[in-house]
């Protein structure tokens, strides 16, 4: 099969009667920033772990960087990184001993991991509390010694699994630079997030999951192309005011009504408000903005609510 | 521009992971072992003084309790057994909420785990650094037993390397224990109170347990701490059979044997689901 550092082939994975991943294709090629967006429960973070070497696969065909994780868990452990949904590390010892402890599991001499540290507390600009103990981080500040901890080892793959749930926009946008800077030095990268900026910004490739299968798959340019419009014009009526619907969905491709607002996907955004406007349609206020994933996962995933 | 990249990609032999772990273990005790000297070495003082000093001033070595102890000032009896106590009290310790964290609070067993390190490191590793810290702890006890006259041969050293194995033959029980609580609730207070506590007072420790009734002594064979001691107390005294120290040494290898692979295969399934 060809140079994918993943490959998977209808991956199964159950938990006593209950099936998370329900036979999942998937190809990841080396040097991309590969994206699974989807709900809560749509099967990201077993499949992440299943490609992690940490939990196996209940069926189907699953290599990485060219090994079985049933038979060779360890060595591919040693040359990927990972970032777990949710941060483990050691909190009673210090930024710095994270950083080298964690570096000595993956065979590492003492001195390269002394180094190696050093490096990491700058990356992920922790270096003036690099004696500190982890407990006193701020959560941002935790989830970056993760991220660096997880680079310890040089990795050629690196499993993300919801990075910035909890950072700040500031810290999200710091993440989001160095994941970048990591893509240019090779690191191929594979992302979970439900965050559709996020996936937006970073993915080179990307597939929706929900309940447990693939749901749609491509670039995000290629998504928004299939499964929406070029732009969405979202209206806003007084509270209590009854939304002309009929009117809307004559006009519009489609049509979303939420909870406060309709969501109206045309080509032309600026044109369809003029025509509103002809028509008697005088909403509290419209707002034309180009279509974006969220329109598509929306669309994908239904209306329920997406935490 | 270069697109691939080499991971270092190396992988710690079984026995160097394990080393690894304990390494990881010394790196938190450099800097917590104050917290941890109180159950370590002020316990063990607390039973020397209370047992081997006070209550053993009320023992002469005549009649009756020195057809207990062999006609050895109580102290100098109690001594071996007094490192199994400890020992073991350290592994319970040791291997119930430390274990737990790992495992559930503070999940850094996971992270160990992500990494080529593979579960049956991380439960070796455990109880060898336990080992290591009875071991160090246990060294220092037999310093201050020896102040107060409690030390009568080198067969002591031989008697704290079995407080050791008995310490460990606890400590893989427990963690294979602790592997299967999902949520601590009231299974540790029930292992300490129903487990410890009895184990501690009715393992010969204090008295033979040949004073109990007969009906009653085949219970004392259950207890990893009675094989413990038996052996230990040979080992220091000299006087035991053969025959029985080999049963007792026999039966603790098995005990840290099995416990050590329940604990194993219990942190695969939790930590690989």
């Amino acid at each position: 099969m060809g140079d994918g550092l993943v490959q998977a082939r209808g991956l199964r994975k159950s938990f006593g009667g209950f099936e998370a991943v329900r036979g999942l294709d998937v190809d990841v090629e080396a040097g991309q920033i590969f994206g699974f967006l989807g709900p809560n429960g749509a099967g990201k973070s077993s499949t992440m772990r299943m490609i992690a070497c940490v939990s196996p696969r209940s069926a189907g065909f699953l290599q990485v960087l060219g090994m079985d994780p049933d038979v060779d868990g360890p060595r591919i452990r040693a040359r990927i990184g990972v970032v777990p949904q949710l941060d483990n590390l050691d909190t009673e010892l210090t930024v710095r001993e994270n950083l080298e402890i964690y570096g000595r599991y993956f065979g590492l001499s003492r001195a390269h991991v002394r180094r190696k540290a050093v490096e990491l507390m700058g990356f992920a600009q922790l270096g003036d509390r690099a004696d500190a103990a982890v407990e006193s981080l701020s959560g941002g500040m935790k989830r970056r010694l993760t991220i660096a901890r997880s680079l310890v080892n040089d990795p050629e793959l690196l499993l993300l699994d919801e990075p910035t749930t909890g950072l700040d926009p500031q810290a999200r946008h710091l993440l989001w630079d160095r994941l970048y800077r990591l893509k240019g030095e090779g690191v191929t990268q594979i992302v979970t997030t439900h965050y559709m900026d996020e996936a937006e910004q970073l993915c080179d490739r990307l597939v929706v999951m929900d309940g447990g299968v693939i749901v749609a798959e491509g670039s995000p340019a290629e998504l928004i192309a299939s499964y929406s419009t070029r732009e969405v014009l979202e209206l806003r009526f007084a509270p209590g005011t009854a939304a002309p619907i009929d009117v809307v969905e004559r006009l519009a491709d489609r049509v979303e009504v939420l909870p406060d607002r309709l969501l109206l996907y045309t080509g032309d955004g600026e044109h369809l408000q003029a025509e509103l406007a002809h028509r008697g349609v005088k909403p509290l206020s419209a707002l034309v903005r180009r279509s974006s994933l969220e329109d598509v996962f929306l669309r994908l995933t239904g209306r329920s609510l997406v935490e | 521009m270069e697109l691939t990249r080499a991971a270092t990609g190396r992988t710690a032999g079984p026995l160097g992971g394990v080393l690894l772990v304990v390494e990881h273990h010394w790196t938190w005790y450099r800097r917590n072992w104050r917290a941890t000297a109180v159950s370590s070495i002020l316990q063990p003082l607390l039973f020397l003084l209370a047992f081997g000093v006070g209550f053993g001033t009320l023992i002469d070595g005549t009649g009756r309790a020195a057809q207990a102890t062999g006609g050895l000032d109580y102290l100098v009896w109690l001594a071996p057994a007094l490192l199994c106590v400890s020992a073991v009290q350290t592994a319970v310790f040791d291997s119930t909420y430390p274990v737990l964290s790992g495992l559930k609070w503070q999940r850094h067993y996971l992270a160990m785990t992500a990494t080529p390190i593979g579960p049956g490191q991380v439960v070796v590793g455990h109880l060898v650094w336990m080992m290591i810290k009875i071991g160090g702890c246990g060294a220092v006890y037999v310093a201050v037993i020896a102040v107060f006259g409690g030390v009568r041969s080198p067969g002591i050293v031989l008697a704290l390397l079995i407080a050791m194995l008995a310490g460990a033959a606890v400590g893989a029980l427990v963690t294979a224990f602790t592997a299967g609580v999902e949520d601590e609730g009231s299974a540790f207070t029930v292992l300490f109170r129903l487990v410890l506590i009895p184990m501690t007072l009715f393992s010969g420790t204090f008295f033979p347990v040949d004073r109990l009734p007969v009906a009653i002594q085949p219970v004392t064979w259950v207890s990893p701490l009675w094989h413990g001691t038996e052996l230990a107390r040979a080992a220091a005294l000299g006087g035991g059979a053969v025959l029985p120290a080999v049963g007792h040494a026999a039966v603790l290898l098995a005990l840290v044997a099995a416990g050590s692979a329940l604990a194993v295969g219990r942190f695969r399934r939790r930590l690989y689901r």
